[in-house]
C-alpha cells in the first residue's frame, strides 16, 4: 500500500459550491458518511459571485406564473436543445428548494405582503428570481455552509482531486492532494458526486476564477464517462472592459433587470434591432413602452429588449463593436444612471456600485458603464440521467455546472442557482441511496497517479503559467463567441502542440502551497475541456444559442435535438452525434403555447 | 501605460521568512493582486497566495499592505505614490502557512460551535413564513460578510493578546448576529456569546469596523446590540431553559 492517508466514505462530493454543498447535505440526511472536498476554503466557491438571483416559479409577484411557464422559458432560452426531462424537473422542484433555503435561514428580499420578492431577468416571462440585492449567491452559499457544518459532513478544504478510480466498471475512489502540505490523500468510496463547476479559465476574458479549470469534466472524461454539449459556452453580455486589469469581471444582468439600457457609440439603443423571430411580440418595441415597464407598469407593457436571452444580447454587442459602433476601449455603453435614482441604484445594486467605484473609478449612479462579453458558463458537461444525475459510469454523479443537458444551447440567467439546488439535492439523494461497497483500488494505480502528479518536480521545463496563458489566447481567438472551421482546426492543432509543452513543464520549490505546481496539474484539465469544446464546435455545423459559426450562421432544425457526445477511447477523444429522445407531445404543446 | 513598480513580499513559513523585493510592470488600473500574480508568472511561480473572485466578493486575498489589513484585489496600485515601495505581508493574527497564506481554520471551528439557526413554526399552511423588508434588512447587513477575516486580523484581542481560545472575534460575532437578529430564529445564543464566545473581551475600539471591506457597521450594529441583549435580559438560566422547553 502506498504510504498515504486513506479515508473511507459512503459518498465523496468533489466541489463545495452550491451544488456540492446541497448534494452533501442531502447525502448526509440519508445517513451516509459524507466527505465534501473543496479546492479552495469553504464558502469561496464560484456560487458566491452569483449576483442576480435564483429562478423559481413561486408566483409571489405574478400569481399567473407556474412551472409550465418556467419550463417553456427554459426550453426556448435553450433553443430547444435542452434535456426536456431535466428542464421539467427543474421547473417543478425549484420553488420547494428556494422555500427550503428560507427554512434554513436565508434572508431573501421581500414583497410588500412579506413573501419572497422576485425580480425580472432575461428570457423569463414573469418576474421570477428570488434575490438578495445583487449578492444572492453569497447568501445562498452561507446558508448552505451553515446547514452543512451542522449536518456532520467532513469538509476537506484546499484539497484538489487529480484522479477518479474506476475498478471493474464501477467507481472506487479518488486521489487528491492538500494544497497546504502537498501531501496526497486517498478517498475510498463507491459513490462520487462531481460538483466542480465550469471551464471558464480556458479563455482570456472570463468572469471565472483560477479554480474553473474544468476539473470535474476532465476527471469524468478520464474515468470513461461521456461529455455532451461542450460546444455550448455562455458568453455573458456584460463584463467590465476597463481598466485592463478588471477586464471580464461580471456586471450582473440585474442592472438590466432594474432598467439599465444598452447603447452604442452613436447613443442608439441597438437591441431593438436584434429581435429574433422566436421572441417577436414578447418584448417592448419602443423606448416609451420599455420605459413604462421599467417604471413599474408591467401588466400593460412588455419588457425591454435588453432582457433578451444572453446569447442574443452577447452576439448583438459583438456585432455593434465589430461594425465600429463600440466605445474607445472596445465595449458598448450600459446606462442605468439615466433610468433610476441614485438611491434606488445603491439599494438594488450595491455591489455593482462598489465594484465600479473601487475598480474603475466610475460612479454608476451618475455615469454610464463600459461593458463587453465575457466567458461565463458552460452549458455542456457530464452526460447524466435526468432523475438521478448519474453519469454513464456507475457510481459517478454530476450536479450543477459540471452536469450537462439542463440548459440546452443557452442558459437563462437565474436558472443556475436553482439548477444547483434541484440537481445537487437529487445527486446527493441517489448517490447515498444507491451506495454500495467500493471496489478495491490496486496500489499500482494509486502509485501511478501520484507519480504523474509529481512529475513536474523532476523536470527543468517551461513555466506552467506560460503554457496556461498560451492556451487562453488560443481559445479566445479561435473558440470564442464567433467560430469557423478554419479557426477551430487551427485551435485543435495548437492545442495538440500545447499538450506536448504541458507534458514538459517543470516546477521549482517545495510541495507546500506551490501555485506553480497546482497550475501544472490544472493544465491537464484545461487541455481536455479545450479540446472537447473545439471538437464539438467543429462538429456542430449550425449556429444555436451559445455556439455561433460564421460559416454556418443559421440554425438547422435537423440538428436541434442532436447532441455532440465526447468520450475517451484508448488515448483518443472520439466525437459522435446522438439523437436526443423526442419531447413528449404534451410538453411540446406547452412550449408552443401562445406562439 | 505600464509603469515599473517595486514590491516587497513576505516569503517564508511560520518558522522563518524574509521580505523579498520584486519589480513588475503595473498596467493601468491594476491592483496589488495583479502585481502579485505578475511576480508569480515572471519571477516566483511558487509564491503562495489565496485568491478566487478578484472582485471583492469572496474574501480570499486578505493580507496586510504597508501594514494595513486589506483585500489585495480591491487595493489599487495607484493608491500609492509611484516611487513608494509596497510591502505585502500575511495577516498577523493567524499562523503563516507559506508566504501570504495563513491558517484561518480556527475561524471555521469557532463558527461550527455557534448554535444553529432554529426557525419558529411556519406562518402559512403551505409551510412558508412572512417577513417584511424592514425586518430582514437588519440581519442582511451581517450577511454581507465575505469572511475575509480582516476584522479578526486587526482586532487587538486576537492580534496582540492572542485570546483565540477565549474570544470568537468580530467576524464570528457578526455571524452570530445574523441569527440573533433573524426575524424567524428562536434559538438563544446568549449563554454561548457570554462564555465560549467571550463577547466581554471586546472593548469597542471599532478597529474592526474600519477595516471591513463590506462596510458592515460591526461594532455599532452587531456587537453593541448583542452586548445590550446580554445585559438587558438579566440573564436567568432557568428561564432560558424553560423558554427552550416550551418553545
Amino acid at each position: 500500500m502506498p504510504d498515504i492517508r486513506s479515508l473511507d466514505y459512503d459518498v465523496v462530493v468533489i466541489g463545495a459550491g452550491g451544488a456540492g454543498l446541497r448534494a452533501a447535505i442531502e447525502a448526509s440526511a440519508q445517513k451516509a458518511k459524507v466527505a465534501l472536498v473543496c479546492k479552495s476554503l469553504l464558502g469561496k466557491a464560484h456560487t458566491v459571485m452569483a449576483e442576480g438571483g435564483a429562478a423559481a416559479a413561486l408566483g409571489n409577484v405574478f400569481p399567473e406564473d407556474n412551472w409550465r411557464v418556467h419550463f417553456r422559458d427554459t426550453m426556448r432560452g435553450g433553443k430547444m436543445h435542452n434535456n426536456w426531462r431535466m428542464a421539467q424537473i427543474h421547473a417543478q422542484e425549484a420553488p420547494d428548494r428556494i422555500n427550503e433555503l428560507e427554512a434554513w435561514g436565508a434572508l431573501f428580499d421581500r414583497t410588500v405582503d412579506g413573501k419572497i420578492n422576485q425580480r425580472p431577468f432575461g428570457g423569463h416571462t414573469y418576474s421570477r428570481l428570488a434575490h438578495v440585492g445583487d449578492r444572492t449567491g453569497l447568501e445562498m452559499i452561507r446558508v448552505l455552509q451553515d446547514k452543512g457544518v451542522h449536518s456532520g459532513i467532513d469538509v476537506h478544504m484546499e484539497c484538489t482531486i487529480v484522479k477518479v478510480f474506476v475498478v471493474g466498471g464501477k467507481i472506487a475512489g479518488a486521489l487528491g492532494y492538500f494544497r497546504e502540505t502537498g501531501r496526497f490523500v486517498l478517498f475510498k468510496s463507491g459513490a462520487i458526486v462531481l460538483a466542480t463547476g465550469g471551464i471558464g479559465k480556458a479563455w482570456q476574458i472570463t468572469s471565472n476564477s483560477w479554480e474553473y479549470t474544468g476539473d470535474g469534466h476532465a476527471l469524468a472524461y478520464e474515468a470513461g464517462a461521456e461529455l455532451i454539449d461542450m460546444e455550448f459556452v455562455q458568453f455573458h453580455p456584460t463584463g467590465m472592459v476597463w481598466p485592463p486589469s478588471v477586464r471580464g469581471i461580471l456586471v450582473t444582468e440585474g442592472v438590466r433587470g432594474e432598467g439599465g439600457v444598452l447603447k452604442n457609440n452613436e447613443g442608439e439603443r441597438f437591441m431593438f434591432r436584434y429581435m429574433p423571430d422566436m421572441f417577436k411580440g414578447d418584448y417592448a418595441e419602443t423606448e416609451a413602452e420599455s420605459d413604462a415597464w421599467v417604471k413599474g407598469d408591467r401588466k400593460k407593457n412588455r419588457r425591454p429588449p435588453e432582457l433578451l436571452t444572453r446569447d442574443v444580447v452577447a452576439k448583438a454587442i459583438t456585432k455593434e463593436i465589430a461594425e465600429g459602433r463600440g466605445t474607445e476601449h472596445g465595449g458598448v455603453i450600459l446606462d442605468i444612471a439615466s433610468k433610476q435614482s441614485p438611491d434606488y441604484i445603491k439599494k438594488k445594486l450595491p455591489s455593482m456600485y462598489h465594484q465600479f467605484k473601487e475598480l474603475a473609478h466610475v460612479d454608476i449612479t451618475k455615469d454610464p458603464m463600459e461593458i463587453g462579453p465575457t466567458t461565463h458558463y458552460v452549458m455542456g458537461g457530464v452526460k447524466v440521467d435526468a432523475e438521478t444525475q448519474e453519469s454513464t459510469v456507475p457510481g459517478l454523479y454530476a450536479a450543477g455546472e459540471v452536469g450537462g443537458g439542463m440548459h440546452g444551447a443557452n442558459r437563462l440567467g437565474g436558472n443556475s442557482l436553482s439548477d444547483l439546488l434541484v440537481f445537487g439535492r437529487r445527486a446527493g439523494q441517489f448517490a447515498a441511496s444507491k451506495r454500495g461497497p467500493a471496489p478495491k483500488i490496486p496500489d499500482s494505480e494509486v502509485e501511478r497517479a501520484m507519480h504523474e502528479a509529481l512529475a513536474p518536480f523532476d523536470r527543468e521545463g517551461e513555466n506552467p503559467y506560460a503554457v496556461q496563458s498560451a492556451l487562453q489566447a488560443i481559445m479566445q481567438r479561435d473558440a470564442g463567441i464567433i467560430r469557423d472551421k478554419a479557426g477551430l482546426e487551427r485551435a485543435l492543432q495548437a492545442l495538440d502542440t500545447l499538450a506536448t509543452r504541458a507534458r514538459a513543464v517543470g516546477v521549482t520549490g517545495s510541495r507546500e502551497y506551490n501555485p506553480g505546481w497546482h497550475t501544472a496539474i490544472d493544465l491537464q484539465s484545461l487541455l481536455v475541456v479545450s479540446e472537447a469544446t473545439a471538437r464539438a464546435a467543429l462538429e456542430r455545423t449550425e449556429s444555436r444559442g451559445g455556439h455561433t459559426r460564421s460559416d454556418y450562421p443559421d440554425s438547422d432544425e435537423k440538428q436541434a435535438r442532436e447532441q455532440i457526445v465526447i468520450k475517451k477511447e484508448g488515448d483518443r477523444m472520439v466525437v459522435r452525434r446522438e439523437a436526443q429522445p423526442p419531447i413528449p407531445a404534451e410538453l411540446l404543446a406547452l412550449i408552443k403555447e401562445g406562439k | 501605460m505600464a509603469e515599473q513598480r517595486t514590491l516587497r513580499v513576505f516569503r517564508g513559513t511560520r518558522e522563518r521568512g524574509e521580505l523579498k523585493e520584486y519589480t513588475v510592470a503595473a498596467g493601468e488600473g491594476s491592483v496589488v493582486l495583479d502585481a502579485v500574480h505578475m511576480i508569480q508568472a515572471e519571477h516566483a511561480p511558487d509564491l503562495a497566495v489565496r485568491w478566487n473572485c478578484k472582485a471583492g466578493k469572496c474574501g480570499s486575498c486578505s493580507a496586510e499592505i504597508n501594514g494595513k489589513p486589506r483585500l489585495m484585489c480591491m487595493t489599487r496600485m495607484s493608491d500609492y505614490a509611484p516611487d513608494e515601495t509596497i510591502t505585502v505581508t500575511p495577516m498577523r493574527a493567524f499562523p503563516v502557512i507559506k508566504d501570504l497564506v495563513t491558517d484561518v481554520s480556527w475561524n471555521y471551528e469557532v463558527n461550527k460551535r455557534i448554535p444553529a439557526f432554529q426557525p419558529r413554526k411556519p406562518d402559512a399552511p403551505d409551510g412558508t413564513w412572512r417577513m417584511y423588508q424592514y425586518e430582514v434588512e437588519r440581519p442582511q447587513e451581517f450577511r454581507k460578510c465575505i469572511e475575509c477575516f480582516l476584522c479578526q486580523d486587526v482586532c487587538h484581542v486576537l492580534r496582540t493578546h492572542e485570546k483565540h481560545q477565549q474570544f470568537m472575534g468580530p467576524a464570528m460575532l457578526v455571524r452570530a448576529a445574523v441569527y440573533e437578529m433573524h426575524p424567524l430564529d428562536d434559538a438563544d445564543r446568549r449563554e454561548h456569546l457570554r462564555h465560549e464566545g467571550g463577547i466581554g473581551y471586546c472593548n469597542i475600539t471599532k478597529c474592526c469596523t474600519e477595516v471591513c471591506p463590506e462596510s458592515i457597521q460591526i461594532t455599532d450594529n452587531a456587537i453593541i446590540p448583542l452586548k445590550e441583549r446580554l445585559v438587558d435580559a438579566k440573564y436567568d438560566p432557568l428561564a432560558a431553559l424553560l423558554r427552550k422547553l416550551t418553545g
